[in-house]
């Protein structure tokens, strides 16, 4: 199809807000410090706990949304609908909004905190747990949208032809399902990893900001803004970089719908 | 097997019952939307039934889950597993049954299929024809009781098809294993099938051996399918001797001495006064029994049952009129001879 060539003008502009505010910010950064900004002790500390926590995070998605994306893609019954927009809040839900809302169900006055308080002395606001919790609740629609967009593309006819044959459910979700899902699989897990990486509202309102317990990288930054904008620009390359990785392994197949 | 299913959704409703014989190939023809593929799927436990039930061999299956009812399915599509090799996706069954042997029960029916060569190539790089034999040997390598084939053929093109329609003859009649198979093709259900069921909105509408249903269909869509004509009879070297005697030269793949069936279409059909006495054309002798209007042609009916289809131009020219004895002229190249089974 040919496209008016008016319409060129917008998608133009669309563009540039995606692209170029990392272009300004290639151009503050400062190459010459820049090794030893990316290489102080607050900085390794902080990248090395936000690697730590978005993969622990991206593993917990995987173990709880996987499971998840299945049944919502396969189970039928009354409310199903329902639950599968449910899923998708935390993707138009503020983060701090979401961080608060696990500081009030986790929170040592929280109904579920006071019983892991009470019964097995467990306390989770203010730990690095508590960063993973944080960032598995935003991460979590990523994984559960995409392996369910690929198990509806798939469809169930291989699954039939399985069961057909004499495979029984946990044989052809072993053999069958979970094979053909690898790419989505794939593609799933980096996004969510990515959003984890990047998790900053839901961390702090939930986490709060301790140093090696739970400053995480977007959250060193957002502290060392205050203090050393060099150093806090330096840290948001390191961030880009790891996004762009990121896109250059997800991209095709998150685009192309997961096939 | 004995099968009862009702089964109503919405504006369409299901109500069959029928019976395979032990050995027993089964054609369930029907247009579309008459229920052919949800009859294969209640069948195999894919659709549960409002009601109903399901005898296979002494069990009652109905309640039975699909991977434990034994009944394998051969879809228009292949549906290999495109991640596992042609070997793995035979193996597949008889490794989910847990059977210790499953490398030589697949070996064995990869070479019954003529793709042992394949064994060791991914789905994607078999062509069509070659897929569907895979897939026929993965199905029949589970060593179903019962098989169910939902247009094998029809996803083929017209290369590959004989090849795989020879192969399910030579593989359903070998194994005595009883079969159902959805086709729209008059030909599939000649060749591979004993009796011949059709479908209409959901009912049984008739039913019986597949050439009597074909030559002289009483439903309207048998008699639409069936629009070809068939000549029975014996094959011969390059064509088919007719009960009558009269042999008719044709192409196809079936062997010498074996029951057949001459297949050609009213469309090739040249009608003449005298006999042409052309070589590479069968002229046979017939007695004019009918003229009727048949699109914008004029289909002419013999009294032995043959069709031929000519312009109203030619059928004015001949000035013909019922009882007229005319050659029907047919090119061997528009023939096809086919083993059929004896089911008249």
């Amino acid at each position: 199809m040919t496209l008016p060539r008016l319409l060129w003008v917008p998608a133009l502009l669309g563009f540039a807000v995606v692209v170029l505010p990392v272009i300004g910010l290639l151009g503050r950064v400062d190459w010459v410090r820049l090794p030893e900004l990316v290489s102080s002790d607050a900085a390794l500390s902080a990248l090395g706990l936000s690697l730590q926590t978005a993969a622990m995070s991206t593993l917990l998605c995987l173990l709880l949304g996987g499971p998840l994306a299945l049944v919502l893609a396969r189970a039928d019954f009354r409310g199903l609908r329902f639950l599968r927009s449910l899923v998708l809040l935390p993707l138009v839900l503020p983060p701090v909004v979401g961080g608060l809302a696990l500081l009030y169900l986790l929170g040592r006055n929280g109904f579920l905190g006071q019983w892991l308080d009470v019964g097995f002395g467990l306390r989770l606001p203010y730990t690095t747990a508590a960063v993973v919790l944080a960032q598995t609740f935003v991460a979590m629609p990523f994984l559960v949208v995409s392996l369910e967009g690929a198990l509806r593309t798939a469809g169930e006819r291989y699954e039939a032809v399985a069961a057909t044959l004499g495979a029984g459910r946990w044989t052809v979700l072993r053999r069958v399902t979970i094979p053909l899902l690898l790419p989505g699989i794939g593609s799933g897990v980096v996004l969510a990893f990515a959003r984890a990486l990047g998790e900053f509202g839901a961390t702090i309102a939930f986490a709060g900001s301790l140093e090696g317990t739970t400053r995480t990288l977007p959250l060193e930054i957002y502290l060392q803004r205050e203090s050393d904008v060099d150093a806090a620009v330096a840290l948001s390359l390191l961030l880009v970089v790891i996004a762009i990785v990121v896109i250059a392994v997800a991209r095709p197949r998150a685009v192309e719908g997961l096939r | 097997m004995k099968a009862e299913f009702q089964l109503a959704r919405g504006a369409f409703a299901l109500d069959v019952a029928l019976t395979v014989e032990p050995g027993e190939v089964v054609a369930v023809v029907g247009p579309n939307g008459s229920g052919k593929s949800t009859l294969l799927n209640l069948i195999a436990g894919l659709v549960r039934p409002d009601a109903g039930h399901l005898q296979l061999g002494g069990r009652d299956l109905l309640g039975t889950p699909p991977h434990q009812r034994g009944i394998g399915l051969l879809a228009q599509e292949p549906l290999l597993f495109p991640h596992l090799t042609v070997l793995a996706n035979v193996e597949f069954g008889p490794r989910a049954q847990r059977r210790a042997d499953h490398r030589e029960i697949a070996l064995r029916w990869l070479e019954e299929v003529d793709a042992l060569a394949l064994a060791g190539r991914r789905p994607r790089q078999l062509s069509g024809g070659q897929a569907q034999r895979v897939a026929l040997a993965r199905a029949l390598a589970a060593e179903p009781e019962l098989m169910l084939l939902d247009e094998p053929l029809t996803a083929l093109d017209v290369d590959a098809a004989p090849a795989v329609r020879g192969l399910l003859r030579r593989v359903l009649r070998a194994q005595n294993r009883p079969a159902i198979m959805v086709t729209h093709d008059a030909l599939d259900a000649l060749v591979l099938a004993d009796r011949v069921i059709v479908l209409e909105a959901g009912r049984i509408v008739e039913q019986g051996p597949a050439r009597a249903v074909l030559t002289r269909p009483r439903s309207a869509f048998a008699a639409r399918i069936a629009g070809l004509n068939l000549v029975a009879g014996t094959t011969v070297e390059g064509g088919l001797r007719s009960s009558a005697g009269v042999v008719i030269a044709g192409l196809g793949s079936a062997g010498v001495g074996e029951e057949g069936v001459a297949v050609f279409s009213p469309a090739a059909v040249a009608v003449h006064r005298a006999n042409p006495h052309g070589s590479p054309r069968n002229a046979l002798r017939v007695r004019l029994a009918g003229m009727e209007p048949h699109g914008d042609l004029i289909r002419l009916r013999a009294d032995d049952g043959l069709a031929a289809d000519i312009t109203p131009a030619a059928a004015a020219e001949l000035e013909l009129e019922p009882g007229e004895q005319v050659w029907f002229v047919v090119k061997a190249t528009e023939v096809g001879v086919h083993a059929a089974n004896g089911g008249v």
